[in-house]
């Protein structure tokens, strides 16, 4: 699926290169320290099957507290169903399943006994395409807190305006949070769906190719929020885009037919990847 | 290229077929038109003879020629009231179980099976309604409903079966397939992510039906009630073997009654040779007519009104 937003393959590296040179000295400073980071999920040999047939294979992976990290690969490399086995939204369909460990805050979030509510409550979800629900602005985002909370009428006015202005939409719709959230332009519903994730402050937030549908414009809005969301959240971000992963990542993955092929800072990942299979991805030699 | 191997086209065929299906479509109009139009015309006799007076009087004596259809559209509104409240949240709870719960190998068979429901002839219901649903309504249901809550007036009087009670019930089986039906494929509608959005907010099945799939839904679920209301309105042949054909008006639905349809069927050959009573039938015809015909208008207006709310 290509966007507009997309570079044509054979120009990719170049572009690449010159984003990585100007934001290498920003979170990257502590680069040489990745074990002293505190991670926020370990993900331990977990493999993935719909049905009989396995598409992640032993993926061995940390997600480092308040950093952003990317997930690239091919189309169907099981990118998107990596990260959908962190909050479990997989188990509603029957025929998937998965097997291994994901460690949380001390606990395996894959174990039975995980409060799966909770759970989705401190792990939010991003889509491809906007998810705005058939309500009105105001509740879009007051849902999770409604869903999980008692609270005053005032003190669910605050956290509704304090998570829109999180997702940089306040301005854009301070005057109409009663109009329905379908109204919004694409751009503006996906940054509903972060107002609505984030409301409930959550620990993790999962983006699973969150710009996908947008217009250029749009997307870097998007982008910049990423930016200003990561002093926050820890931020687990899907995308088909490399230089949307290299502008806004900390860390990067590489996946391929449902195997971690190399995980790296960013930086290092798309300038010195230490994989062959990972340079001709990036360099556009398939994918 | 040799130039006989050109097809000579012309758009006469497009042409043709344009002006066929113009003139199917205007047929539909015209006959609707044409129903309503004959139906007027021939229930003046009955409309000179009584007036308004037809609608809010409920004798009925074709040996004295005394006529109202109050009765009638009294049994009408009660029988189709009775059958919603038992099909539509029946028909949506099946729906909900189809879609949401039940295994898909389940839901196919039970889907169908409820599918077939609607293709059981009205006459079959009716005899089955009187051979075998009267009789239990009669000893069982009813004397039950009279023990426990006897002290509303909808129960009192003997049960006999033959009522609006179980005119209701009857009617109510036939709509529930196409609520039903309806309502499924409204549900299987919402998009699948948008469902997930809501489980990924940390909602309970139940609150993603409740705040996500039947808002989502709500314009296709309101459609199906009116479809199932539109024919339980009209529905003749099962309601005129259990409502009892009586043309009285009371509280209790043990008692018999009549429905515009079920009253026209049952009277019609008596009428052929008395031109005011058979003028009585088509103007009841052309109540019947009008009743449907304001649904479907309320119907479409409330559709119209949701959209309008949706793009505010």
């Amino acid at each position: 699926m290509e966007e507009k937003n997309d570079v044509p393959d054979d120009t990719v590296q170049e572009p690449v290169l010159k984003h990585r040179i100007q934001v290498a000295d920003g979170p990257d400073s502590e680069a040489e320290n990745f074990d002293s980071l505190p991670s926020k999920l370990v993900v331990k040999d977990l493999c993935f099957f719909y049905g009989k047939h396995q598409v992640l294979f032993d993926n061995n992976i940390e997600i480092k507290e308040n950093r952003v990290t990317a997930i690239i690969g091919p189309s169907g490399c099981g990118k998107s169903t990596h990260i959908r086995v962190y909050n479990r939204i997989y188990e509603l369909y029957r025929e998937q399943r998965a097997t291994g460990e994901i460690i949380m805050d001390g606990s395996n979030l894959l174990s039975r006994s995980v409060d799966i509510m909770e759970l989705r409550k401190n792990v939010g979800m991003i889509f491809q395409k906007p998810t705005p629900f058939p309500m009105t602005i105001y509740d879009n985002v007051a849902y999770g807190l409604r869903l999980h909370y008692r609270m005053s009428r005032s003190d669910l006015n605050d956290r509704v305006e304090k998570a829109l202005h999180g997702a940089a939409l306040w301005d854009e719709v301070k005057d109409n949070l009663n109009k329905s959230g379908l109204a919004l332009s694409g751009g503006q519903q996906q940054r509903l769906c972060i107002a609505r994730a984030i409301a409930t402050e959550p620990d993790v937030i999962l983006m699973d190719e969150p710009a996908s549908a947008l217009d250029p414009v749009a997307t870097s809005k998007i982008e910049e929020l990423i930016g200003i969301l990561r002093k926050d959240y820890t931020i687990c971000l899907v995308t088909h885009n490399m230089q949307q992963a290299a502008r806004v990542s900390d860390y990067t993955a590489f996946f391929y037919e449902g195997h971690i092929i190399e995980f790296s800072l960013t930086r290092q990942l798309f300038t010195k990847p230490a994989k062959k299979q990972t340079e001709d991805y990036i360099t556009g030699r398939f994918g | 290229m040799d130039k006989s191997a050109v097809k000579a086209r012309t758009n006469k065929v497009d042409l043709f077929f344009r002006g066929l299906t113009l003139l199917c479509a205007i047929a539909v109009i015209l006959v609707m038109l044409a129903i309503g139009f004959e139906l007027f015309r021939n229930s003046t006799l009955s409309m000179k003879e009584f007036g308004l007076r037809f609608l809010s009087d409920q004798s009925w004596n074709p040996v004295t020629s005394e006529f109202g259809a109050l009765s009638s559209i009294y049994g009408t509104i009660v029988s189709t009231i009775i059958a919603m409240l038992i099909a539509a949240p029946m028909g949506i709870i099946i729906a909900l179980f189809l879609t949401e719960l039940s295994h898909p190998t389940l839901a196919k068979v039970v889907g169908g099976a409820i599918e077939l429901l609607a293709a059981i002839p009205s006459i079959i219901f009716g005899m089955w309604g009187l051979f075998v649903l009267v009789p239990i309504m009669q000893t069982k249901v009813e004397p039950w409903l009279q023990a426990k809550l006897g002290f509303l007036p909808f129960f009192k009087g003997i049960p006999m079966g033959v009522d609006m009670l179980t005119a209701g019930i009857i009617l109510a089986l036939m709509i529930l397939p196409f609520i039903t039906a309806f309502t499924r494929d409204v549900l299987n509608m919402v998009p699948p992510v948008l469902k997930e959005a809501g489980y990924g907010a940390g909602a309970t099945m139940w609150e993603v039906l409740k705040h996500i799939s039947i808002p989502y839904g709500i314009r296709g679920i309101v459609g199906a009630m009116f479809i199932g209301l539109g024919r339980a309105i009209g529905e003749t042949m099962a309601v005129t073997f259990v409502i009892g054909n009586s043309h009285k008006i009371s509280a209790s639905l043990f008692s018999s009654g009549n429905s515009i349809a079920s009253t026209i069927a049952l009277e019609f050959g008596e009428a052929l040779n008395d031109p005011l009573f058979k003028s009585v039938l088509i103007e009841l015809g052309l109540i019947l007519f009008l009743i449907t015909f304001i649904f479907q208008v309320i119907a479409q207006l409330w559709i119209l009104q949701l959209k309008k709310h949706e793009r505010s």
